[in-house]
Order: C-alpha cells, then structure tokens, then sequence
C-alpha cells in the first residue's frame, strides 16, 4: 500500500509537533513571569529532592525548581553532552567524577548523604530471612542489582568484604525492579537501598543487619559552573547540606555524611 | 433413481422437488437468483437446508426436520464439484491435482498418479501433467479440474457453469470434451446456455424464484416451453441434420450453412444441429443474393410482438418453425402477415454448428 | 519532500548508531563472555518462542479466520491486544498469572516446574508479545485465500484434517512463514514483559535487549555494538518477509 501524501505531510507535521512540545512545553509554562533553576538528580532522591525543592520555591518567591531524575551516570553524560543545568546530585562519587572531569563542576563536589543496603523481604518473610548470610542459603531465591549500577556495585562490595557469596536469581537493572520482585513474591528477598524500603512503604519489609557499613554509598551534589543559573544552583545546594535539608534526607532512611 | 432431493430454505424461498435417475444428465437452467446456486450448494454439503431429504444411489445426504437431524458433510457424499473457476490446488502440479482424490480415498501414490494420467488423457491434456496450474490456459485448466473431479469417481457430478470463465475460442473444444466425458454419467450441469443444455442433457429442469417451474426432456421442453424464461431461452432456431461441407443439412434437404469453432471433431455425415438467434434473421419479400446467406422460404404463420420488437413466425414447408425477430417499422413497411410467403435470410457467420 | 523526511528520520538515527561504534573493539565488544551468552540465549529463547507461537497461533488464526461465531470480534480483539499493550503491562499480567504467587504459578511451582526466574519465563514473555504477529499474518492469508479450494478439496472427498494438512497449510506456506519469522524477530526485540517478569541473569535471563539496557549504563560501546547487531538482523528479517510477500503474490 503506497501512503498518500497528505497523510504523510500530517503523519510528519504531528510527530514534529508532540516532540516539539514535549521538549520546550513544561519548562516554558513554569519559567514563565519568573526564573527556573533546574537539577539533575539520580532517581533514589525523588521524594526528598521534590520536597526540598517546594521548600525552595517557597523561599525564593519567583523561582522555580525543574528536576531531572534519573540514573546518576546518565544524567552526568547528559551534563557533559551540554545539557543545561544548574546543579547535580549522583547517588555516587564515580558519575561525579564524569562531570568534575569535564570540568563542568563550579567547586568541588560535597557529600551531603549516605546510603546503605538492606534486606528488603514481602511482609511475611516466606523464607524466614534474619541476617546477611542468610541471602546465601541454597534455594532461597534472591533478587539484587546488577554489578553494572551502583546498588549492584555496593552489593558486589559487600560480598567482597563479607566472604559471603551470593547466588542471585536476577541481577536488576535498577532498585525498583527489584522491590518490585520482591514485592510480588517472585522473590524471597533482595539487596536495596534503605530508603527504598522505606519508600517502599508497608508492601516490603526491611531487615537491617550490620556488615551493610562495609559497602557505604555516598551521595553528592555540586553546582554547575554552565547552567543559566549556576549561582541559584549553589543556593539549592547550601539547602540540602542545611539542617531542613539534613532533616528530610533523615526522614527518608539517609545516613548523614561526614 | 440414482438421486432424490427436497429441500426447504425459507431465507432463500427455496423450495425444490426433484429425481435424477441413473446415468441421466439434467441441466438446470433458472435466471440469476432462481435458485440455481443453492440447489448445487444443497448437494454438495456446503449450504444446510431447513428442512427435507435427500439420498443418492440407496445413502441418506440429508435428512433434516422435526426431529431429524442428518447431515452427511461434504466429503462422504461422493458429490464432485466443477465450477466456473477451475480451482486448482495452485501448490500441486498439474497430475497431482488430479491424483488428489485417489489419494485422499487411500491409493498409493504411483496408482493414484496412474488413475490421474488415465483422466487426464480422456480429457486430453495428458502432455500437461507436469505443469503447475499458473503455467496453463484457462481452457486447459478447465479440463484438468474436469479431470479431477472425475478422478474421484464421484456418484454424482455437479457443473457450475464450467464453460462460462472459459474463452469463447475454446469453449467448442470444452464442451466437446464434456460432452462425451459425460455420457452415461449421472450429472447435473447449471448453465445459462442453451446450446450447453442441448448438448449435454437429457433432461432439463428450469427454475424460477426458487422452485422448478418445468422439467422434461430437453428438446421436448425447448420445444414446446411452458415457463416464461424456457419460452425466452427456446426463442434459438434450431435445424438438426447431418454435417455437409460448410453446414447442415436437414433430413429434409434443406440446408443450412454455418461456423464451426471446432470443426475437426465434425466429419462429412456426422449428425450435427444448426442454431440461430431470431435477432439475426431478416426478412425479404423476394430471395436477395449475395453468396454468403442462407435463404430459407417461408410462409408466415404468427406476427406477434416480443419486447420491442415483433415476432415472425414462419414455416418452411419441412417441419421447421423458424423464428425471426424485426422492427416494428420493418413489420409495417414489408406488409408481413400470416400466410404470406417471404424469404428469411440468415448470415452464414452468425449460424453455430454443433455436433448432435 | 515529506517521504524523504520520512525516510531520513528512520535512517539517520541507525547511521548515527553506526558512526558511534567503536569499529576497533567490534569484534572484542561483540566477544565478550556477557555478550555471547546474551546472544546464545536471545537466539534460542527466540526460536523456541517462535515455535509456540506456531503451535497457538496456528489454530487462533484458523478460528478466527474459518469459524463465525457470536462474539469473534471481541475474541479477535482480546487475541491482538498484546500488540498494543505496553509490553511491561503485559509482563505484570504474567507475573500475576505464571509468578511464584500467580493464578497459575502456584499450582507449577508445587508440581515442580518453577517459572519464575527461568529461561521458560523468558520464553513465556517472548510468546505473548510475538503471538499476535503470527495471528495477524496468517489470519490475513487465510482470508485472502479464500475457502474455495477448501470447498473443493472436500467435494473431492477429503475429511477436514485432510484439507488442513494438505490444501490449507500448503497454501497460507508464504503467510505462515512471514509470519513466523515476524515473531522471531519480536520475540528477539522483546525486552519489557522480560524485563518486568523474567528477570535479568547472565545466561538464563538476560536476553540481547536486556544486555544492551545494562551495558549502556557502563560500558556504552558494548552496548552499541549489540545494538548494530540487533539492526543487522531487523533488516536481514525485513528483507526475507518482504521477499516472501512477493513470492505470496505471484
């Protein structure tokens, strides 16, 4: 079948027309009557990172935060490749590495959280989990990171320096596919962040135990000396390594970093 | 009595009565949507009536009614099908379509090419077993679905119009095929040609809106028609003889000349029949000349009108009532009248010769 | 102007794909232990899907194209919808049916036949995405051809199986096969039904897309480098169907 022309012209005209405005729409509307100050931020800081940022809007009236939640290392190859921001938060020091590298960073990078690993298990522990060694016992089936993300590095360390070897049914491409694993029985347990159990909510169960300070995640933020409003950026910054800022992280399951 | 079928199916006002007997060929004739279609899809299987009966040779097809619920499908009714379009398996070659029903009843497989290759000689496409469906003509392929129908040695033969996707050029050499193929076979064949129901029928069987409306002897029934579409059909003239040269020549003498599309299967003496459309026939008050027109001498028996035109009758003193329609005007200008004596004239090309 | 639009917006990203290879590592990338067993296992799981989709699809699409009956089109609609689905949904919808706590699952697990975190789960996945493909191809085909032949292969006394082995299959061969090798290559591209419902294991689970998805985070040349060979074998599937749509019309 050959398409006739006018519904190709309309075929073409519709596609530029969403990808257009799927581009520019939401950060033209909020910029509008004010000024935008965006972050990147890795995807574990959505919760925290969104209410810090109404806190800053709040504080600063005119002004709007724009977030881009993401993986920490594909947000620090978007900053690289020239996309505008203002301040950027990794969930580890690696991806900040990447920008701090391209000489992209205005100062150094400073930690502001930590974040270990935890036994995430459904609400009726099916195969009775207690402790860390318990995740090596044969039949159990386990649900972790893939080495290639940072909770799958963090657990690849934690083995190291435990002894304790791991035979996992899945290796997950991001947190989240594992609690959902776990959270539908699919799995008996699996290795995740602390605050995403508590993110989680009641649909996980989280089993703390104490070689998790052997693999510690730290968190850092910087301010970009090539955004639009680098000098915003740092303000947003000095919010989150405030005592409000400390407080939220600590709400949501975050270590403090020192 | 080979088949006896009545059948019922109110969606359609159908509503059929009819016997064919043992090796007898009917042809059923009806216009579009007499009930020609259903009648055959009856038979085969692939249409359910509401109701009625139906056995062949001693088996029950179908018994369907208040409490009975017989019906045999389609392949155990040794029902053979040929339709317009010759259908054949686009995937098999030319002698496997034809072995396919030996097959399917069980035979080996160098038997049933053996039975393929006896069938495709009597239709006489032998040297084209090896071919695959789209490499034939369509008169070809006709003839190879003839012979796979007959491979299955069906009881009953069923026709659809076989020679009506047929080019006109070779549907002479089809339906000469047909014709002796069919001999002795109990077959019943749906056509809107006249000429197919003369050559290849005993009997005919005319439909209208679902039922039959008359059934005879085929040239009795031409002859005298009683249903208004037989009597349209029969308006053909119709001169039987034996075949002299370029024509026919009566058992009284007259003759009359004509075309033959197929005239290698015609030999000097061979029992041959001549037919005309009234529509060509013209009238003249005295013999024309010009060499190639047949004249015949008449005496008008019947000036009667027939749609637009008028309708001469005209004996020509040897049994023939010869049929010429005309002109209104041509009626007025010429004076024709029952009892006088004109001269019809027919072209020689517009004559179809055929064996009888 | 609009088709060569068109055109260049399907051709310029894949030649931007090819110019960001790193050509040097190709056959070291392409090499790797991860790499290969990504690739064994996406070839077999596939193949295997394919299979069921032929041994399911086949009757589906003989059903729906050859029987009426009240409610078809809602069938039919129910049969395609993973076409449409967002692939992960269709994930969730197998974790909830053949999972560990599934309507089904439970049952398999207890007769011992686990499915979660196999390579049976990935198959699973494969054949729920791939199937309507296979439906759709060879639905059309058999409306296309008819049931004339069919009608008078029974007059010539074959029995149904008869006709279905010998006139019907033979037939609808080009449809078949174009469709089956469509669902090769969905089942080959398929990543979130595996994703949401297999998981991801070297070897047992993690399927070509999988691999790719992970290697992009670190090692993006890799990733590339699946990614053109996943390309290579679209067109290489693109070219056979087409080829076999031709051999179907003539």
């Amino acid at each position: 079948m050959r398409p006739s022309l006018p519904a190709a012209v309309t075929a073409v005209l519709v596609t530029v027309t969403v990808a257009v405005s799927g581009c520019s729409g939401p950060a033209a509307t909020r910029a509008a009557g004010g000024t935008t100050v965006t972050v990147f931020a890795a995807a574990s800081l959505k919760a925290t990172f969104t209410r810090l940022g109404r806190a800053f809007e709040a504080s600063h009236p005119g002004t709007a935060v724009v977030f881009n939640f993401a993986g920490s290392q594909a947000l620090a190859e978007q900053i690289t490749q020239g996309a505008p921001a203002d301040a950027f938060a990794s969930a580890n020091e690696a991806s900040m590495a990447t920008v701090a590298g391209a000489g992209l960073a205005a100062g150094r990078a400073r930690p502001f959280a930590t974040n270990t690993l935890t036994i995430a298990v459904p609400p009726d522990n099916p195969a009775a989990v207690a402790t860390f060694a318990d995740l090596a016992r044969p039949g159990l089936k386990l649900v972790v990171c893939a080495p290639a993300v940072p909770c799958g590095a963090a657990t690849l360390t934690l083995e190291e320096a435990t002894g304790v070897t791991l035979a996992p049914v899945s290796e997950e491409q991001a947190v989240t596919d594992v609690l959902a694993k776990v959270r539908a029985g699919e799995a008996d347990a699996g290795l995740v962040y602390a605050t995403d159990v508590i993110a989680a909510g009641d649909s996980v169960r989280g089993i703390a135990f104490p070689e998790s300070s052997r693999a510690v995640n730290r968190n850092v933020i910087v301010a970009l000396s090539g955004g639009p409003q680098s000098g915003l950026g740092q303000e947003f910054v000095d919010l989150v390594r405030s005592a409000e800022g400390q407080q939220v992280l600590a709400d949501a399951g975050f270590g403090t970093a020192t | 009595m080979t088949l006896a079928c009545a059948a019922t199916l109110a969606a359609r006002g159908f509503d059929i009565d009819l016997e064919v007997g043992e090796g007898e060929r009917v042809a059923v004739l009806g216009q579009n949507g007499s009930g020609k279609s259903t009648l055959l899809g009856v038979l085969a299987g692939t249409l359910r009536p509401d109701a009625g009966r139906a056995s062949l040779d001693g088996r029950v097809l179908f018994d369907l009614g208040p409490g009975r619920r017989l019906w045999l499908p389609p392949h155990r009714r040794g029902i053979a099908l040929l339709a317009q379009d010759p259908l054949l398996f686009p995937h098999l070659t030319v002698l496997d379509n034809v072995a396919f029903a030996p097959r399917v009843g069980g035979a080996p497989r160098a038997d049933a090419r053996a039975r393929a290759e006896r069938w495709l000689e009597e239709v006489e496409v032998l040297p084209l077993a090896g071919r695959r469906p789209h490499e034939l003509s369509g008169g070809e392929a006709q003839r190879v679905a003839l012979a796979r129908a007959l491979a299955a040695e069906p009881a009953l033969l069923l026709l659809d119009e076989p020679m009506a996707a047929v080019d006109v050029a070779v549907a002479p050499m089809l339906r000469r095929v047909l014709r002796r193929v069919l001999a002795g076979r109990t077959t019943m064949i749906v056509t809107h040609d006249l000429l197919d129901a003369l050559l290849l029928s005993d009997r005919l069987v005319v439909m209208e809106e679902g039922r039959v409306a008359e059934s005879g002897p085929t040239e009795e029934t031409l002859r005298h028609p009683r249903a208004g579409f037989t009597a349209r059909l029969a308006g053909l003239n119709l001169i039987r003889g034996t075949r002299d040269g370029g024509g026919v020549v009566g058992r009284d003498g007259v003759r009359i000349d004509g075309t033959t599309g197929d005239a290698p299967a015609l030999r000097d003496g061979d029992p041959a029949a001549a037919a005309f459309a009234p529509a060509e026939v013209s009238i003249y008050l005295s013999p024309p000349t010009g060499s190639p027109r047949n004249h015949l001498p008449v005496t008008i028996t019947e000036v009667e009108p027939h749609g637009e035109l008028v309708r001469v009758r005209g004996d020509d003193h040897h049994g023939h009532s010869i049929a010429a329609d005309v002109t209104p005007v041509s009626v007025a200008e010429l004076d024709l009248y029952p009892g006088r004596d004109v001269t019809f004239v027919v072209k020689a090309a517009t004559v179809t010769i055929y064996p009888a | 102007m609009p088709a060569a639009a068109g055109a260049a917006f399907v051709v310029v990203p894949l030649l931007a794909l090819g110019l960001r290879v790193d050509w040097s590592r190709f056959g070291e990338l392409l090499g790797s232990p991860s790499s290969l067993a990504a690739l064994t296992l996406s070839l077999q799981t596939s193949a295997v899907a394919t299979l069921a989709c032929l041994v399911l699809g086949v009757p589906m699409a003989l059903v729906l194209a050859r029987r009426r009956f009240p409610g078809r089109q809602v069938v039919r609609s129910l049969a395609l919808l993973p076409l449409v689905l967002p692939p992960v949904v269709g994930g969730i919808a197998l974790l909830y049916t053949f999972g560990r706590r599934g309507l089904l699952g439970q049952t398999l697990d207890v007769l011992g036949v686990p499915v979660a975190f196999t390579s049976v789960a990935v198959v699973l996945a494969q054949t729920f995405v791939a199937l309507p493909f296979l439906v759709v191809s060879l639905e059309g085909t058999l409306r296309s051809v008819g049931q004339r032949y069919e009608a008078v292969a029974a007059t010539l006394g074959a029995p149904p199986s008869t006709v279905l082995c010998r006139v019907t299959l033979p037939l609808v061969l080009p449809g078949l096969l174009s469709g089956a090798v469509l669902s090769f290559a969905r089942a080959l591209g398929e990543f979130g039904a595996t994703i949401t419902f297999a998981g991801s294991l070297q070897g047992v689970t993690r399927t070509l897309p999988l691999e790719i998805y992970l290697r992009q985070v670190d090692d993006p040349d890799a990733a590339m480098a699946l990614s053109l060979v996943l390309v290579a074998v679209a067109i290489g599937i693109t070219v056979a169907t087409a080829r076999l749509g031709e051999r179907a019309h003539r």
